[in-house]
């Protein structure tokens, strides 16, 4: 007994001294990780949490002109903004928007990105031309667009005179206003769109469709049962995309219609813009901005969920 | 019927060089048909040709007596193996094996039975249920068997199916490919890189290399008598003992990399042309050892050998080639130790050292090799 009691001391000492190194380790690369991650810790830290956290805080305050905090109200703001009937119409109008473009969107660079996918000659003339728009600027597309919807001179109208149909104040209609918005929309954002599948069309494996070939497939067997399955993840991951994009749209909406007419294109974004830089109450646009930053948050999480069931991870 | 027929098949991309050239081939029904070759010989490029998978720019292809040169691959009637497989990973093994009969929508009953069926045959009954990714290798491969199977097409095509398995995992696959061939009556074109392969289960080989066929023959025959260098080389582990050589003079003597003299029997030399460079071959098992014989001994030093267990391989020099060879059993010998070798003229194989044709084939391999039961 006497004799084994040391070599136990030792064992147990030794285990600790493992246990200690084992430690020193584990610390170090936690310290190393951190020193990679520091950059974007930093960038992220100066213009996404600093700010998130500021709007939320100016969200419970009266401010002044410039943006100082002067009264504290609560929640005040978000109460005020459930009974504005012009806030409950611009989350209406935002809604509609994401169900105008997201689908056709996808619908149209999916079509787009099929068709290109083939192997024909000039074929990179195509992909060029289809993706396209996401080399031009919000900006130069809405002024472009502007001239197309023009009332007396612009092209759509002219076409609609050539078929006799009585012209459409495209801008200017609040039928129409919302709806050309999100044409306009849609066409900027086929570009990335396209692109992003046709990069997930070519990562399928191209034994998968000569296999298919031989054992006697249809092109839309192929289609349904091959393609649009392993192109879930890339799917899933544009459409996360458009309706987040759709939902913060401001550009176009600056330039074409100023969120008129009566309202009718006053996405939030917009409504925020308006709240903060035109009315200067930076309280209630920074309470807007979080309640639109809660709804993008919960959109996605519900995505995430259904994604879950529907998206196949190779 | 479902033989198939290559008549002077050519293959060229964009009006360049030919990828394959002159192709004429006649694979019988039932036959176990390996090509083989060095990896850019063309052999791929004649499989997906033969599937419809690749555009043929001439001659003609006949399935069955049938010209299908302008048929797409669905209507060939012929199942493919790739050598990735080419499972749907977001599929079940059991939507795996049915993709295809479903496509050509298939009696939902009998669908079940040939899942039944090839799913016993391979194994794979307690596996359906599971997707790609969750199988091993092996269990991938029968995956792809499985849908080959199911397919009833009297022709099945297999572009390297081996090539991704571990060494022991292949060695079993090619005893099951081969019985499954013969069991269900396949004809069978099998692509391969690896002469092993090639050797061990083809009915009939053909070498390609360069995009021209090499030779086209048994086994056997193309390991006793290949038809040029290229195949001498090609088939046969580790591959055949090659040197330059000439006759002295006198005529009396062949010398071998000017290193080592072979008296000259007449019997056995008479269609050996004496003016031409020659090159001759000889294979590793025939270099025996001469320790307790005297004819035609020659002593060599040792730069390598390697025990596996039943043989030994000592591998020496011979002017500037590396020459190997295997001695059954296991043999005491030390690296850089003299030994003396054997070198027979009968084993010789004569081969044209400019265009690489044979001129004779060992006179005594033969013989021995094969032993009719």
């Amino acid at each position: 007994m006497s004799m084994t009691s040391p070599i136990i001391e030792t064992n147990e000492s030794y285990l600790k001294k493992v246990e200690k190194v084992h430690k020193q380790n584990r610390i170090k690369s936690l310290l190393k990780g951190l020193l990679f991650l520091l950059p974007s810790i930093i960038l992220f830290g100066v213009f996404v949490f600093y700010p998130l956290f500021r709007t939320i805080y100016l969200s419970f305050f009266l401010t002044d002109a410039k943006g100082a905090t002067t009264v504290f109200v609560g929640w005040e703001h978000y109460v005020n903004m459930f009974t504005d009937p012009i806030f409950l119409k611009s989350i209406k109008n935002t809604f509609l928007f994401v169900i105008y473009t997201v689908p056709v969107t996808v619908i149209i660079s999916l079509f787009l990105a099929v068709i290109a996918n083939e192997k024909l000659k000039g074929i990179g003339f195509f992909r060029t031309i289809f993706s396209s728009t996401m080399g031009v600027s919000v900006a130069a597309a809405s002024v472009f667009w502007l001239y197309l919807f023009n009332p007396t001179m612009g092209l759509l109208n002219e076409f609609l005179q050539m078929f006799e149909l009585d012209p459409i104040g495209w801008l200017t209609d609040p039928k129409w206003a919302l709806i050309s918005v999100a044409v306009t929309t849609i066409w900027m954002n086929v570009g990335f769109t396209f692109l992003i599948l046709l990069g997930g069309l070519q990562s399928i494996d191209s034994s998968l469709y000569e296999s298919a070939d031989i054992e006697g497939s249809s092109y839309f067997y192929k289609l349904r049962r091959i393609t649009i399955p392993l192109l879930s993840p890339t799917l899933f991951f544009v459409i996360t995309v458009s309706i987040i994009n759709s939902f913060q749209t401001f550009g176009q909406i600056d330039i074409l219609t100023q969120g008129g007419p009566a309202n009718e294109t006053n996405l939030i974004v917009y409504s925020i813009y308006r709240e903060a830089f035109v009315n200067y109450q930076f309280g209630s646009a920074s309470a807007q901005a979080v309640v639109l930053f809660i709804i993008i948050l919960i959109m996605t999480a519900i995505q995430f969920k259904v994604g879950e069931r529907r998206v196949h991870y190779q | 019927m479902s033989q198939v027929e290559l008549i002077n098949i050519s293959k060229s991309y964009d009006k360049q060089k030919d990828v394959l050239d002159g192709i004429n081939l006649t694979i019988e029904e039932g036959e176990f048909f390996v090509l083989v070759g060095p990896s850019g010989s063309g052999k791929s490029t004649l499989l997906r040709m033969i599937a419809g998978l690749e555009d043929i720019t001439g001659g003609f292809l006949k399935i069955g007596g049938h010209t299908v040169n302008h048929l797409p691959p669905k209507d060939r009637n012929l199942s493919m193996v790739f050598q990735n497989y080419a499972l749907y990973p977001h599929l079940t093994v059991e939507q795996n094996i049915l993709f295809g009969l479903k496509a050509r929508k298939v009696d939902k009953q009998e669908q079940q039975k040939r899942l039944k069926d090839a799913a016993e045959m391979l194994g794979l009954t307690d596996l359906l249920k599971r997707k790609p990714r969750e199988l091993s290798g092996g269990q991938r491969q029968r995956v792809a068997l499985g849908r080959s199977v199911v397919s009833h097409a009297p022709l099945c095509l297999m572009d390297e199916p081996l090539s991704n398995l571990d060494a022991k995992l292949r060695a079993n696959m090619r005893v099951e490919i081969r019985r499954l061939q013969k069991r269900l009556g396949l004809t069978m074109i099998y692509v391969t890189h690896d002469q092993v392969e090639a050797m061990t289960m083809g009915d009939r080989i053909m070498v390609l290399n360069d995009g021209k066929i090499q030779q086209v023959g048994k086994p056997i025959t193309l390991y006793n008598e290949p038809e040029n260098l290229f195949v001498a080389t090609f088939i046969g582990s580790p591959k055949m003992n090659l040197a330059d050589a000439a006759f002295s003079e006198d005529g009396r003597f062949l010398i071998i990399e000017n290193n080592i003299k072979i008296a000259v029997d007449s019997a056995l030399f008479t269609n050996i042309p004496r003016n031409r460079k020659l090159k001759i071959g000889i294979r590793a098992e025939h270099l025996f050892p001469g320790m307790t014989k005297k004819e035609n001994i020659h002593n060599v030093e040792v730069v390598n050998v390697e025990q596996l267990g039943n043989e030994t391989m000592i591998a020496f020099e011979v002017g500037s080639e590396l020459w190997t060879a295997k001695w059954t059993g296991q043999w005491n010998i030390q690296y850089s130790q003299r030994i003396p070798i054997q070198i027979l003229p009968e084993y010789l194989l004569f081969f044209d050292a400019e265009s690489g044709k044979l001129i004779q084939s060992a006179q005594e391999g033969k013989r021995q090799e094969v032993v009719s039961v």
